[in-house]
């Protein structure tokens, strides 16, 4: 009996708690600070510093669209989330972004209803063998042994690759990469295999990084972006141009160091308008005039957020590659700001 | 005998003879090692395999232990220190204690809090679990202690305890009104009023009021995460868990079936599907918008499971009673609440004490699978940051080790008290 | 409650509902039907109104689409271009076989130790209490991760194997310990094996035939035939007999190192082994101690009358103490059997592939079908409790009828 009446009352505070429920845009206004998805810790992409402080590539994006929406960079609540539960967080509105080196695909894109917003990194899978082993090409891997971690589509990939080229394997699925980590180093598996940035930033960690070497095959696609679920538009659009504002703001010129010396007026119309000097760009979202300065004031430009967390300066140590300016040869491409 | 006889016959003996040392096999510790170690050939062959274990266990592990290093910044530089000896890396424990016992994330200038709490927790519970020995006055403080744990822990402002315990007190003062008419106009009374108390004191500003400094929850990590999960838990799951065996026990078949049903279920399903359910679906099952704790599910999940293994350790008790009891109750005209609580459950509890300490336990060690949905009680510490961490990779004896003593000592102890109280409820039947 | 009087007649008050005891039960079971319906009928609203605002729906179609993952150990046909139910139920056969072998495991560890906690050697019983105490007050999630990490980090890996002056060696040359898992040789089934397997299945009915014509000798004559030898021998001799005769038709598939591993042979994962002795050895704790208790319950006397009667200890074990024991001991070890099956979901932490490393670990990552996943794991768990519980009150009741 008792159980039913706390039952009942929680379902009385449920409700309370429940009357809001209208468009996240809002919600985010009104709650004052972004619930943002991120991973439980990948360095470099996301992970807790020694004070509990968040940074990362992928906490820079959710920074900047903070500071788009409610112009403080700091009000984020972020929300470590797994492979298994990151879908439904956003789903059921735990989280309003997700920022979690996902990969699109069609089936999370077209089943699961979410909307990806645009890609922040273009990755693809490798895999990382230990010098001795004497491998110099993936196609020499028949018979091995492979590390890969679980929830990802990094296990389907290899499936499709090792069926493809008719080779066998031996799966040892795990859970995190620390995990993995220790089973590589420990000889338990010969191979260990996830996207290329996660393979380079394992084996920074590694205390002979020398001894271990990526395999020049990538085997996949693996479009990283942020996500908002399905049939918000009105988000959907705000984390998209605070992407876009990233990306274009390298394209331009404009940094963290000189947004507020541009944001004075330029003869550039294009910077003007998505500092909001010229045109007010930010009202036809719901937000202020100067929301993508904010944006890129929160922590730099797109260039700037890849040196500072995954550039070839930090122990990851990863070259821009695809992910450079479509001006430079990559494939970066933002859309105009008019 | 009369002593007739000692001065008529001559070959009884007048006299007592001295007593003889027993023969050197009957003595001390040579009769001992034959009477415990060595009655049979079969006891001896297995008196020198256990030798032999020993021997192998203590030599392994001795040198490790003794041969320690306690201080040194990561593993490489254990290692020099060890130089190629053996011995156990305990540096990782000095130096990442603080993150073993409390999680990563809370913070650093704060300890002091959690670890009053954690005082304060034998001072609470010393009177509940030694009846006899500490006055009774004493289980007020225990009465208080979640509140003040609570305000300890999280933090905040003091006046979200005060009115919860006063909602308590208001629903209380209305039971005690009511009571006397009808047990379930004072029972669904006092609930009722706590809500209502509750909601209103909601509305009230209660910002600031000395308040210490706020900690989420999804910041709470280490052992602490455990020891939280593992008390707040067991305690919910015990009112939970006697209705529940109540229910079950009932003659109202609707409410009976109610009962089975979760209890089976429950019992039915490992723990680590019901932290899924926490995890990942019971997002779905809220109200849009509803952003519920990851900690606070899992305490719902936990205290659904406790309740019904706890539910079951009573209905035993319930069952244990003789019939007499039950009838006793009746034939004084009491009505079922008053029978209930003042015949059968005070007995019936008594008996599954021992039981409800032996679930608690259990629920203590399982409070480790919350490591498995990505929380950082110890294990996940241990497994996540700590192990993957570049210096401390590879040091999994002395972490792994750590643990399990930590664990041992607790659950030891709550089994030791556990089996100390079956003896003294035992002297209490006979 | 007897009835006092005849109800008072016709006139039915409202309040008759709270303070009548003919009424009351109906009103409280009324109120608690109409709030366990308004809870679920709140958590399905909730849940068709969450649903529907993210344009998702409950459905099983997944099911029927192919996986495209590999996992590391069928024991039925399995690929990556097979269905996510057939992932399902590779992941069921994979936890009722880590369940059998921990439920075997764990009895004979159980009995034995809880047997030897009651040996009137000093040493041996205190080395039982700590292994039991040892055990049953760690988390078995600890115990899991340590015997994984014995299996990882402290055996050898497979290219310690190779080379000129390899750092390990095989036992007997036939069997590997590494750290990917324990290589067997495994038996080839020539031509022929079909009829010793026959052969063998008539020396187990034979032994059977042996054992009861021996009762019946000494209940009939109370002459006593010797029990264990001859068993033994009618078990092995004629199959051994056969094997020769045959020409060796079951013939030893050694593993070798090739590559990067061994080939040929059995490989048993050291996922499956870490689970299957962690859960054996925890679970061995508690069976222990259930043992020991049912030992303990049979009253002294009855051992002692036993022996008056001049009986040998180890027949006053097997003929007097045991069976009485047996009905003590047996409804907790079903139990224990339960939690083993249930524990054995922890799979997850060591990675092997059981039903909720497929089901509930990468076909819902993958579909990202959370709610269908979880609904089918937590049905299939509850269909194993009921089966092995529906068992337990069938022995229970069984018992019962014996008692007086």
């Amino acid at each position: 009996m008792t159980k039913t009446v706390t039952l009942g009352a929680l379902t009385v505070a449920a409700f309370a708690a429940g009357a809001a429920g209208a468009a996240t845009l809002d919600d985010v206004k009104a709650r004052g600070s972004l619930n943002c998805g991120v991973t439980t810790g990948l360095v470099g992409f996301a992970a807790p510093d020694a004070n509990g402080e968040w940074e990362g590539f992928d906490v820079g994006v959710c920074r900047a669209v903070a500071a788009a929406v409610l112009g403080d960079p700091t009000a984020v609540t972020f929300v470590p989330t797994t492979g298994k539960t990151r879908f439904t967080a956003l789903a059921s509105g735990e989280i309003d972004l997700l920022a979690r080196n996902t990969t699109w695909t069609y089936s999370r894109d077209v089943d699961l209803k979410f909307e990806f917003v645009g890609v922040n990194y273009y990755d693809g899978q490798g895999f990382l063998v230990p010098k001795a082993l004497g491998v110099s090409s993936a196609k020499e891997l028949s018979g091995a042994t492979i590390c890969i971690q679980t929830g990802t589509t990094t296990e389907l990939n290899l499936a499709d690759y090792f069926r493809k080229n008719n080779m066998e394997y031996q799966p040892v699925p795990i859970e995190t990469n620390g995990e993995a980590q220790q089973q590589y180093l420990a000889g338990a598996c010969d191979v260990y295999t996830t996207d290329a940035s996660g393979l380079a930033a394992t084996r920074a960690a590694f205390e002979t990084p020398g001894d271990h070497v990526v395999l020049p095959e990538i085997i996949s696609k693996e479009p990283l972006g942020p996500l908002v679920r399905h049939g918000d538009s009105e988000w959907g659009d705000v984390a998209r141009w605070t992407l876009n504002a990233l990306i274009a703001a390298e394209e331009y010129g404009i940094t963290s160091a000189n947004v507020e010396e541009l944001s004075a007026g330029t003869d550039s119309p294009e910077i003007d308008r998505i500092l909001g000097t010229e045109d007010n760009l930010g009202a036809m979202m719901g937000l202020e005039p100067t929301w993508a300065k904010a944006a890129i004031a929160a922590g730099g430009n797109y260039g700037e957020l890849f040196e500072k967390n995954i550039g070839e300066n930090t122990p990851i140590g990863l070259s821009r590659g695809l992910n450079a300016q479509w001006t430079d040869g990559g494939l970066l491409y933002a859309p105009p700001f008019r | 005998m009369s002593d007739t006889h000692q001065q008529s016959i001559g070959y009884v003996r007048d006299s007592m003879l001295p007593e003889a040392t027993p023969p050197l096999g009957e003595v001390g510790a040579i009769r001992w090692m034959r009477a415990n170690l060595f009655s049979s050939i079969a006891n001896g062959a297995l008196t020198l395999a256990s030798l032999f274990v020993l021997y192998h266990l203590i030599s392994g592990v001795l040198p490790w232990a003794l041969n320690g290093v306690w201080d040194a910044p990561s593993i490489r530089a254990c290692r020099e220190i060890l130089d190629g000896n053996t011995g156990g890396c305990f540096a990782v424990l000095t130096e990442r204690w603080n993150q073993l016992l409390f999680g990563f994330q809370y913070p650093s200038e704060i300890y002091w809090r959690p670890t009053l709490a954690f005082v304060l927790l034998f001072v609470a519970i010393a009177p509940v679990l030694f009846r006899k020995v500490f006055p009774l006055r004493m289980l007020v403080f225990s009465a208080l202690y979640p509140f003040i744990a609570y305000y300890l822990i999280w933090g905040g402002s003091i006046l979200i305890p005060v009115f919860a315990l006063l909602g308590f007190v208001a629903g209380y003062l209305v039971y005690s009104r009511f009571v006397a008419q009808s047990f379930a106009a004072g029972f669904f009374g006092g609930i009722l009023a706590a809500f209502v108390f509750w909601y209103v004191t909601g509305f009230l500003p209660i910002e600031g009021v000395l308040a210490l400094q706020v900690v989420e929850s999804r910041n709470m990590g280490g052992f602490m995460l455990n020891l939280i999960l593992g008390t707040v838990c067991v305690s919910l799951s015990i009112p939970f868990g006697i209705a529940l065996a109540l229910g079950r026990q009932s003659d109202m078949p609707i409410i009976k079936w109610i009962c089975i049903l979760f209890i089976e279920f429950i019992r039915g399903v490992p723990l680590i599907t019901l932290l899924f359910v926490a995890n990942v679906v019971l997002a779905y099952f809220l109200p849009p918008g509803t952003n519920f704790d990851l900690i606070l599910r899992v305490i719902i999940m936990i205290t659904m499971f406790a309740s019904a293994y706890i539910a079951e350790v009573i209905r035993g008790g319930l069952a244990a009673l003789p019939k007499g009891q039950y009838e006793a109750g009746d034939s004084l005209g009491l009505d079922y609440a008053q029978s209930m609580r003042l015949i059968i459950l005070p007995q019936a509890l008594k008996i599954s004490i021992p039981g409800i300490v032996n679930v608690s336990v259990g629920l203590f060690k399982d409070t480790t699978l919350v490591s498995v949905i990505s929380m950082f009680d110890l294990v996940g510490m241990i497994r996540g940051p700590i192990l993957a961490s570049t210096d401390w990779n590879g040091v999994y004896w002395e972490l792994l080790g750590f643990a399990a003593v930590l664990f041992f000592i607790v659950c030891y102890g709550i089994s030791q008290y556990s089996q100390w109280l079956e003896r003294q409820l035992q002297t209490d039947h006979r | 409650m007897t009835t006092l009087s005849d109800p008072p007649g016709g006139s039915f008050r409202l309040s008759m509902l709270l303070n009548d005891t003919r009424y009351r039960s109906y009103t409280f079971q009324f109120i608690a039907l109409v709030i366990v319906l308004g809870i679920f009928g709140y958590l399905g609203s909730n849940l068709m109104a969450n649903l529907r605002a993210a344009g998702l729906n409950i459905s099983y179609g997944f099911l029927g689409e192919s996986s495209n993952y590999d996992i590391n150990q069928t024991l039925i046909d399995y690929n990556s271009r097979s269905t996510h139910w057939r992932a399902a139920l590779v992941g069921v056969l994979n936890t009722m076989l880590v369940a059998l072998l921990a439920c075997v495991t764990a009895t004979i560890i159980g009995v034995i130790a809880g047997v030897l906690r009651l040996s009137p050697n000093w040493l041996v019983r205190k080395l039982m209490a700590g292994y039991v105490e040892a055990f049953r007050n760690v988390p078995v999630l600890i115990w899991i991760i340590i015997i994984f990490t014995i299996m990882t980090a402290v055996l050898p890996a497979p290219s310690a194997y190779r080379g000129e002056d390899p750092t390990a060696s095989m036992l007997f040359g036939a069997i590997a310990f590494t750290n990917r898992g324990l290589y067997l040789p495994a038996p080839v089934w020539g031509p022929g094996s079909l009829f010793l397997g026959l052969v063998f299945l008539a020396s187990i009915i034979g032994v059977f035939a042996y054992r009861r014509y021996a009762k019946k000798l000494l209940f009939d004559t109370g002459k006593l035939l010797p029990m264990g030898w001859p068993s033994l021998a009618i078990l092995i001799l004629p199959t051994l007999l056969f094997y020769f005769i045959l020409g060796r038709p079951i013939t030893l598939d050694y593993p070798a190192l090739a590559g990067f591993n061994f080939q040929g042979g059995t490989q048993i994962l050291g996922s499956l082994i870490a689970l299957w002795w962690a859960l054996a050895i925890y679970t061995g704790a508690f069976i222990a101690e259930n043992v020991r208790a049912g030992i303990q319950s049979v009253s002294k006397g009855q051992a002692e009358a036993a022996a008056s009667l001049g009986m040998r200890p180890r027949r006053i074990m097997n003929l007097v103490v045991l069976p009485q024991a047996l009905r003590v001991i047996i409804p907790p070890l079903i139990s224990n059997y339960l939690n083993i099956t249930k524990n054995s979901s922890l799979a997850i932490a060591v990675g092997y592939m059981d039903i909720t490393g497929t089901l509930g670990g990468i076909t819902l990552n993958q579909t990202g079908r959370a709610i269908e996943c979880i609904l089918l794991l937590m049905a299939f768990y509850l269909a194993i409790s009921l089966a092995i519980s529906a068992l337990m009150n069938v022995y229970n009741n069984a018992m019962q009828l014996k008692e007086r």
